[in-house]
């Protein structure tokens, strides 16, 4: 079990939080305070919004992940946009509301909210969400993601199950509670959809992301955290913002390694991995904080699919395409011989497995025998 | 007041008709009339050979049998006979046609007629419904009327009427119009054509019951008496009829609407059948008291006279030779006309002075001259034979008949085709309450008269449908009439206008015609455009000004609560970023 918490570190979880929150008011009066001077000299303000389109988006080799290039999209507060500039800036002020009270709105919440607006108001989530994203660009410049404007996605986290302990604060108290992940039974602890004021504790090695829930629960129910020693994360397909923040968070804080375990085909391979690893290229402006620079590919690889005999299906038509177009488009996929070979093999293979295939070996199989094998030589993982 | 309206009289006269027609294709024809198709004697041999060939072929040595036999039955159709079992050829396809067609034969009559006498025309139309499928249509006009002698050969004769011998711009043409619904009227319910006729207040008034002798195409008169009536002059038609009462495009209403903006000068009041809309009158009051400008009667001109005709007026001239027969007979012909011409047939192996009598040129030779006739250059017909609306009372018109924001019509020069003057015109309502995102309204006119059928096969469809809409601001989808808030009326004056077909529902498509059309919808098309631009700057401007006032206290507000600024520095705030907008003149 982990030890407790000092009380210093108790202190410092606030002093962060804190810091944290101040630095997000300062950022939003800054930017305010520049339109409001912009307005008394009387000539017209502007908000500077990074583009969000992938022409505007880099694989940084050096970072890991896909980063938002320097183009900026000036927006001039004339007649046409004056709709848009007051819902930003509402919008603006809603969060450094919602950052004093410590309290946080989804993006159904924030559409709400605006009906108080007036005028202001959205006439639909559509825009609300636009506005919501345009805000989000704006402040990731500054390394503030959305979460921390206390805009939180609707959707939460995958499940965690392990030798975990997470510390979160009680939104009306603000008193710290502790969460033993080792205690859920044959459950497990859910992620929130913020997870900026969880702090860890944790003895583990390293964190296992798995892409289905069934193998996540054949996993906990037989406690293989407990004999890997490690902490399983089900991503269940491709990982929400929340889960994504979860593992970066958790492993940078315990500085231990992800291992992704997912089927072995085109989706599994370019768009869960690569999106967990690298983040997307659609969303290049928040991959700061919600890729996992450090994963790395347990598998299941196409060398395992000779290696184990595993059982399999013909690739798609589509999983062709996007096999095809990973090796010829994608950035990421481009940066890594490794990860050519592997999938040219698997085109050439013209065949997928899944990772419950191990099930052919016997239901424990995975546990028993694979993993195990598989974490002896974790050198040998794809990057 | 007027003149001695009578004077009509002695100009009607009997169209000669030279389409006999064979007993031996007259089954055939009937077929042809089942299906509802122009019948040309070709169309339905194939359908008489089955027939024939289903009795079993003759045998060898019967021939002069049946030959005897058919040669019985052979006899000569009298026009009335054809017609009447052909009778989609004149617009009486099915009841609901009917109905329409016999209401605007009767109003074109009185239409012309006023128009002839110089009057300004007050005409009441009245349909009655006296069964599920019958109808009294009554058409009264305070025109000239129609002399006692002339009234049953009017009703009770096709092919009898005073325009078809005269090259004038006219409503009706072949003396068919009326006399063919009476025939309709009767075939259909077996009552007669009621008349009530006074021309002129020192004259009685006239009631006539009239029926037409199919067989023979001669009216039988069943009564005749003097009457009372308050009118000074005019006439009255009662025409009783099968037929069905029908609403939209093709109905009655639509079609009176449709008159009165190209008859801007007359009075329509229209009294629907009892049961539709009971006891109710339509009024539609005159935009003008100008009466149009009463079209000049003219000569054929050389270039649109075909070669049978021109055989005919060979014939027929009392010219004494072939020059004085040219210029006396045609238009556009002068000396230099002839010497030119006797030339061109000279060149082309025909020799002729200008004196050779007309009578002594074989039929061989006139086509060689008729054909010399077309190549050679001859100044255009004049052009006062035309009576067009006019821009401004076409406007006047449609201001009165079409709630819109905007107005505009192109008259055209006078143009030809084929040698004969014809005249376009354009008139264009935009906006106001009308729906935006239907396709348009299309009036199609002749000489002012409502075209209501085959749409898709008129000059005038053609040239709308083929104008890039999207150049004048406004949207089209490829092939189809534009779609906008927008009537659209399009009328072609001419002394002969090409239709498509006997029933006079389309104008055929001539390049002249077209190019006429097409030219009339762009300078209607360019001003629209200026206005539909006028029109999204002003929306713009207000666009900005509401924009303005309502979202930029939203800034101040927005900016108060996250600077934490007092009220009075918010309202600064908001009028100063309200001026700057206010001032910039960037969207
Ligand atoms: N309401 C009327 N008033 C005076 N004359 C009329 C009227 N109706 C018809 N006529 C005369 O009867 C003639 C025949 O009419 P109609 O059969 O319709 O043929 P069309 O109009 O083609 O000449 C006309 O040419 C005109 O001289
Ligand atoms: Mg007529």
């Amino acid at each position: 079990m982990p030890k407790r918490m000092t009380k210093t570190q108790l202190a410092n979880t606030h002093r962060k939080n804190r810091e944290r929150d101040r630095r997000t008011v300062e950022l939003i009066q800054a930017t305010a305070k520049d339109v409001h001077e912009h307005i008394q000299k009387r000539s017209k303000p502007d908000l500077k919004f990074p583009v969000r389109a992938l022409s505007n988006v880099t694989y940084s080799t050096k970072r890991g992940y896909f980063e938002i290039g320097k183009q900026k999209k000036v927006r001039t507060l004339t007649v046409n946009t004056v709709k848009t500039f007051a819902q930003t800036l509402r919008m603006m002020s809603l969060s450094k509301e919602l950052v004093e009270t410590n309290d946080f709105a989804t993006k159904r919440d924030a559409y709400y909210q605006s009906k108080n607006w007036g005028a202001a108001m959205f006439q639909d989530q559509t825009e609300s969400d636009t506005v919501m994203d345009d805000i989000e660009a704006l402040f990731s410049v500054n390394a503030i993601n959305r979460e921390q404007l206390r805009f939180v996605p609707d959707e939460h986290g995958g499940a965690v199950a392990g030798e975990l302990v997470v510390f979160d604060t009680d939104l009306e108290t603000g008193a710290i509670e502790k969460i033993d992940c080792t205690r859920f039974g044959s459950g497990a602890y859910s992620i929130p959809t913020s997870v900026e004021q969880l702090s860890f504790e944790t003895k583990a090695k390293f964190i296992l992301a798995i892409e289905t829930g069934g193998m996540f629960q054949r996993l906990q129910s037989h406690k293989f955290w407990k004999k890997a020693s490690c902490i399983l994360v089900s991503m269940s397909g491709v990982p929400t913002r929340a889960t994504r923040r979860f593992i970066r968070r958790l492993s940078e804080s315990a500085r231990i390694p992800v291992y992704a375990f997912v089927d072995c085909d085109p989706y599994g391979i370019s768009n869960i991995y690569r999106t967990l690893k690298v983040g997307s290229g659609n969303a290049a402006h928040i991959n700061q904080f919600f890729c996992v620079p450090q994963a790395q590919f347990l598998g299941v690889t196409p060398q395992d699919i000779v290696d184990y005999k595993l059982p399999t299906h013909p690739l798609k038509e589509v999983d062709i395409k996007r096999a095809r177009d990973a090796l010829k488009n994608d950035p990421f996929f481009r940066q890594h011989r490794p990860w050519q070979k592997a999938l040219q093999m698997l085109l050439k293979m013209g065949v997928r497995a899944e990772q419950q295939a191990l099930a052919k070996w016997g239901l424990n199989y995975v546990m028993e025998e694979y993993l195990p094998n598989k974490l002896k030589n974790v050198r040998a993982f794809l990057p | 007041m007027t003149r001695e309206p009578a004077s009509g009289a002695e100009a009607q006269l009997e169209v000669p008709f030279s389409g006999r027609v064979e007993a031996g294709t007259r089954k055939a024809k009937r077929g042809g009339a089942k299906t509802g198709r122009r019948s040309e004697p070709g169309n339905d041999r194939p359908a008489a050979r089955k027939r024939r060939r289903r009795k079993g072929p003759a045998k060898r040595g019967q021939h002069a049998d049946v030959a005897e036999s058919m040669a019985s039955k052979q006899r000569e159709i009298s026009v009335s006979e054809f017609f009447a079992k052909n009778r989609h050829l004149l617009g009486f396809d099915n009841p609901a046609k009917a109905l329409l067609t016999t209401v605007k034969e009767a109003v074109d009559n009185a239409l012309d007629a006023c128009e002839e006498a110089g009057i300004l025309p007050e005409v009441l139309v009245r349909v009655e419904q006296l069964a599920e499928d019958r109808f009294r249509m009554i058409v009264e006009d305070n025109g000239p009327g129609i002399v006692h002698a002339q009234v049953p050969k009017i009703f009770g004769k096709l092919l009898y009427g005073s325009k078809f011998h005269t090259l004038k711009q006219s409503r009706g043409q072949q003396g068919i119009g009326i006399s063919a619904a009476g025939m309709y009227g009767l075939l259909t319910t077996g009552k007669p054509v009621e008349i009530i006729s006074r021309a002129g207040p020192r004259r009685a008034a006239n009631h006539f019951h009239v029926v037409i002798n199919t067989k023979k195409n001669l009216p039988q008169t069943l009564v005749d008496a003097e009457v009372e009536w308050e009118k000074p002059h005019g006439t009255q038609v009662a025409i009783t009829l099968q037929g069905t009462y029908k609403k939209g495009r093709h109905s009655i209403d639509g079609y009176l609407k449709q008159v009165v903006v190209a008859n801007p000068h007359a009075t329509i009041i229209y009294e629907p059948p009892n049961g539709d809309k009971a006891g109710e009158r339509i009024v539609y009051e005159r935009t003008t008291d100008q009466a149009p400008r009463e079209p000049r009667e003219i000569r054929p001109h050389p270039h649109g006279v075909e070669l049978g005709v021109f055989l005919k007026m060979l014939q027929g001239t009392s010219a004494r030779t072939v020059r004085s027969f040219l210029q006396e007979e045609f238009s556009r012909v002068g000396n230099k006309v002839v010497q030119n011409l006797l030339q061109e047939t000279e060149s082309a192996g025909l020799r002729l002075t200008p004196r050779t009598p007309p009578r002594r040129i074989s039929a061989e030779d006139a086509e060689v001259l008729h054909s010399a006739l077309g190549r050679i250059k001859i100044m255009a017909p004049s052009t006062d034979c035309l009576s067009p609306i006019g821009e401004d009372l076409l406007v006047k018109a449609l201001e009165k008949r079409v709630t819109a924001d905007f107005y505009t019509a192109a008259t055209r020069p006078p143009a030809v085709y084929r040698g004969n003057p014809f005249q376009i015109e354009v008139g264009l309502a935009y906006g106001g309450g009308m729906p935006g995102d239907t396709l348009i309204e299309l009036y199609r006119y002749a000489n002012r008269v409502p075209l209501q059928y085959q749409r898709g096969a008129c000059a005038m469809t053609k040239a709308t449908v083929e104008l890039p809409w999207r150049n004048y601001k406004i949207s089209q989808s490829r092939g189809a009439l534009p779609a906008a808030p927008m009537v659209l009326a399009i009328n072609i004056a001419s002394v002969w206008v090409p239709f498509t077909s006997e029933s006079k529902e389309a104008v055929a498509h001539y390049p002249e015609i077209l190019h006429e059309i097409r030219l009339a919808l762009q300078e209607c098309g360019r001003r629209l455009a200026v206005h539909i631009s006028r029109r999204r700057r002003e929306a713009d401007e207000e666009k900005k000004h509401s924009y303005i006032q309502k979202y930029i206290p939203h800034i101040g507000i927005a900016l108060q609560e996250i600077l934490g600024l007092s009220d009075r520095q918010r309202e600064r705030t908001v009028d100063t970023l309200t001026d700057v907008l206010e001032r910039s003149r960037k969207m």
